[in-house]
């Protein structure tokens, strides 16, 4: 790599009061590459970023844009230099069309007025960059995530964007649109665009990177190619091997009785026929693209939405439908794909966050129970080990990884025996994944049955005692994990899919 | 952002943080102060009783705002409720004939079920709160205007017993202190009380957990409305009448005390403690004002810039929570 880099942070360093966030760290952005950002949560890739993207200064070290050093005082200096983020929130108005949203806040004027057909030519254009074929008077809100996505990155190459700041871009996205935006990628990068990408998908660095810096605790690694095996990418990433990423721990389940039995299920314009049974002590992973109907299953076992037809079960004994509460009743405790937006109240601290499952039925005339409660919490947040100051901090300040562990911990301080998981592991990093997985173990080791859907292929792969894959609301076939490989998975799940649930 | 800055500033978030979390009463403070050093009449015996008994009204009204506003909700109806209650209660006595006990109990019951209604309408309605209780304020004003034909109706002696005296101290009085004891018990200390802060900060989370969100929204608005018929009672028993135009826009001081309190109107957050300072702040500038011979035109300027200044300091504290 002997051409100059289009941007280089070098040897920056930050600090937020006592707290030393970046230290010493250099990065480089080359024209036509991907430059990839590997860390777990914590490590530090979001302050740099920001610095690269004009949000926060950096306290030491300095920024090089072309071989010049620069301040990049506000996003808009970035802006103008050619730096652009595409943040996993994405900042499009929802209500507004496609066009309107590429153009916003230069919006071609003619007397005064919005020039509408101005408008639709430019954000035409633009779409044209990425080959994104969509009519641009569209609501921005009508379109799919990953559609979203594109039209921001159509934004900021329309006002010439040569860096790109993609900030975990696949995280919501199906295998089928990853590949999409993969395909985008690789043409930009052959139109000269750098790229910083950050990613918990291991299996997308080297099919997507060029160069991986890696970060722990905000200092510098190493700088290896994309091409390096996982594993090594790990043991560089946590600072020690992780034996094995995904330790499914298999008990003998011969003699083991059946817990949650699902019978002809069925919820009109969201999924059909759906019949299986989870025995005690096993894990059931559910497989499908997104919109499957794989969440709505969930939800209608765990009584958060109703269903047409067909009967749940668990221990013989039918739950009424749409019940939340007599699901909880029942043993059932139900972790949500939407973390922040159903898991959790953020503002709440961590002991409220744990106790809500058994706040009425642990009370007494009504009154809570506080101290039996503060007791649970603290007992249960010790065992999974979640990382916080005080069991009264709020929860949205801990990480993902933590964050996922109390939703997990609230149900086991209901006892619950039959987990319903969907997408248990989505924003959490690799080493709270294996805790993740350690605590599945745990639950099923102890006689309780899981649940879980996941879009992470190798998660459904890993953890899986039986799979079920579903497509376009029904059972598409059964796979035990013997017979499980990715080919086989998605031959099932994606057979005949047209592109109308591709783009939900 | 001048980040560079922060160590040297670290004394002033604290600083920051402690008027984030003390505003309301620190202000309060300030004012009484203020107010004793402006004019000899603030701290005397017979005005601080009076500001008792003004405040009664509003902080018993905003208690029951903080529930809904806990729960992420609001209620522009209470004042209308409050006077639709008093009004029943009166038409109950004078004209039903029923005796005054039980008017006074009917009273109460109207306005438990004015909010009721709101809550049903709202949780199983599907109505955002505020629209909701828009329409209670129209409906309940109107019923009020009904049934006393715009006259006012004379309530039994049950009734201006709350506005009477209990020995030397005033009834209104007794009964802030008691309904002040009673939410503040029922939001800290019950499964319905916390389930509202559940609510209000994340509803869907709430669902769930299995806390039954419904259920809950319907009690907050019918507490709500019984605060709101209690208010309405008490306002009733100082006049000895019900009057139909009575509390009139007292909504907004409610609203405006919760919020000074230190409640977000986004949810998941306030106290009555907060509200019951809120309250004192709004009844001790009016009071204050008068005193001063400031006119009611000007006062109603100075409050609305009170308000303004309480929402800063709410933004504030968000500010420094989430940094």
């Amino acid at each position: 790599m002997s051409q100059q880099p289009l941007v280089t942070l070098q040897n920056v360093g930050k600090t937020f009061g006592p707290v030393t966030v970046i230290k010493d760290v250099t990065v480089s952005v080359y024209a036509g590459k991907v430059q990839v950002l590997l860390g777990e949560n914590g490590a530090g890739k979001s302050t740099l970023i920001k610095m690269m993207a004009g949000v926060y200064q950096p306290d030491a070290g300095h920024i090089v844009v072309d071989g010049q050093t620069v301040t990049l005082p506000t996003t808009r200096a970035a802006e103008e230099l050619g730096i652009a983020t595409i943040h996993q929130e994405l900042n499009l108005v929802p209500t507004m069309s496609i066009a309107e949203n590429v153009m916003l806040g230069r919006m071609p004027t003619k007397r005064g007025m919005v020039d509408r057909s101005a408008l639709r030519n430019r954000a035409r254009a633009a779409l044209a960059l990425i080959g994104l074929d969509v009519d641009v008077d569209t609501l921005v809100g009508d379109l799919g995530i990953a559609r979203q996505q594109l039209v921001e990155i159509a934004k900021a190459l329309s006002i010439n964007a040569r860096i790109l700041i993609l900030d975990e871009p696949t995280a919501a996205l199906t295998r089928h649109e990853t590949e999409s935006l993969f395909a985008v990628m690789a043409d930009l990068r052959r139109r000269g665009v750098g790229m910083l990408f950050i990613s918990h998908h291991l299996d997308e660095i080297a099919e997507v990177g060029d160069t991986v810096t890696v970060l722990r605790d905000g200092e510098f690694i190493a700088e290896v190619p994309a091409s390096t095996p996982e594993d090594d990418l790990v043991k560089l990433m946590v600072g020690r091997s992780i034996e094995d990423q995904f330790p499914r721990v298999t008990g003998d389940m011969s003699q083991a009785s059946e817990i949650l039995t699902v019978d002809r299920l069925t919820a009109a314009g969201s999924f059909d026929d759906i019949s299986f049974t989870v025995k005690a002590g096993e894990v059931l992973g559910i497989a499908g693209l997104v919109g499957a109907g794989r969440t709505e299953l969930i939800r209608a076992i765990a009584g958060v939405d109703r269903y047409t037809s067909g009967t749940v079960a668990v221990r013989g004994r039918y739950l009424p439908n749409g019940s939340i509460s007599a699901a909880i009743a029942a043993g059932i405790g139900h972790v949500p794909e939407d973390r922040k937006g159903q898991g959790l109240v953020l503002d709440a601290s961590v002991n409220d966050n744990l106790g809500y499952a058994t706040l009425a039925s642990t009370a007494k005339l009504g009154l809570v129970d506080f101290a039996g409660q503060r007791s649970r919490a603290g007992e249960v947040a010790k065992k999974l080990r979640i990382r916080m100051h005080t069991i009264d901090q709020p929860i949205g300040a801990l990480s993902g990884g933590n964050q996922q562990k109390a939703v997990f911990g609230r149900w086991i301080i209901a006892a619950s025996t039959v987990l319903l998981l969907d997408e248990p592991t989505r924003g959490v990093d690799v080493g709270a994944k294996v805790e993740i997985y350690e605590l599945m173990n745990a639950i099923t080791a102890a006689g309780g049955a899981i649940l879980m859907v996941s879009s992470e292929l190798p998660e459904i792969l890993g953890m899986s005692d039986r799979i079920l894959v579903m497509r376009d609301g029904r059972l598409a076939g059964e796979l035990t994990a013997a017979e499980a490989t990715q080919d086989a998975v998605m031959t099932l799940a994606a057979r005949d899919v047209d592109e109308k649930h591709e783009q939900r | 952002m001048s980040t560079t800055t922060l160590p040297a500033k670290r004394r002033g978030i604290d600083y920051k943080k402690f008027l984030a979390n003390n505003g309301a009463l620190v202000g309060l403070v300030v004012l009484c102060l203020a107010l004793f050093i402006a004019t000899p009449d603030f701290l005397t015996a017979q005005n601080l009783l009076n500001i008792g008994i003004q405040v009664s009204t509003v902080a018993v009204l905003a208690f029951g705002m903080t529930f809904v506003i806990v729960a992420g909700g609001i209620d522009l109806s209470v004042g209308a409720v409050a006077a639709l209650s008093a009004m029943s209660s009166g038409w109950m006595f004078a004209s039903a004939g029923l005796p005054g006990w039980l008017a006074l109990l009917g009273g109460l019951f109207v306005g438990a079920l004015a909010g009721t209604i709101n809550g049903l309408a709202n949780a199983y309605g599907k109505l955002p709160s505020f629209i909701a209780t828009l329409a209670m304020l129209s409906v309940a004003r109107g019923l009020t205007l009904v049934i006393s034909d715009g006259r006012p109706i004379s309530t039994p002696a049950e009734v201006s017993f709350l506005g009477g005296n209990l020995g030397p101290v005033p009834m209104p009085i007794v009964i802030l202190v008691l309904s002040a004891l009673a939410a503040s018990f029922l939001l800290n200390r019950t499964v319905i009380g916390r389930s509202m802060y559940a609510v209000g900060g994340n509803a869907e989370a709430a669902r769930l957990s299995g806390l039954p969100v419904k259920r809950i929204l319907v009690t907050v608005f019918a507490l709500a409305g019984l605060f709101a018929a209690l208010a309405g009672l008490l306002l009733a028993g100082r006049l000895d009448s019900a009057q139909p135009q009575a509390a009139a826009g007292y909504e907004l001081d409610a609203i405006a005390a919760v919020v000074i309190g230190g409640a977000s109107l986004s949810g998941g957050l306030g106290k009555i403690s907060g509200t019951f300072v809120g309250a004192l702040v709004l009844v001790v500038i009016r009071n204050g004002l008068n005193l001063l011979n400031v006119t009611s035109f000007w006062q109603q300027v100075v409050i609305g810039l009170v308000i303004a200044l309480a929402v800063g300091v709410d933004v504030l504290r968000r500010k420094t929570r989430s940094s």
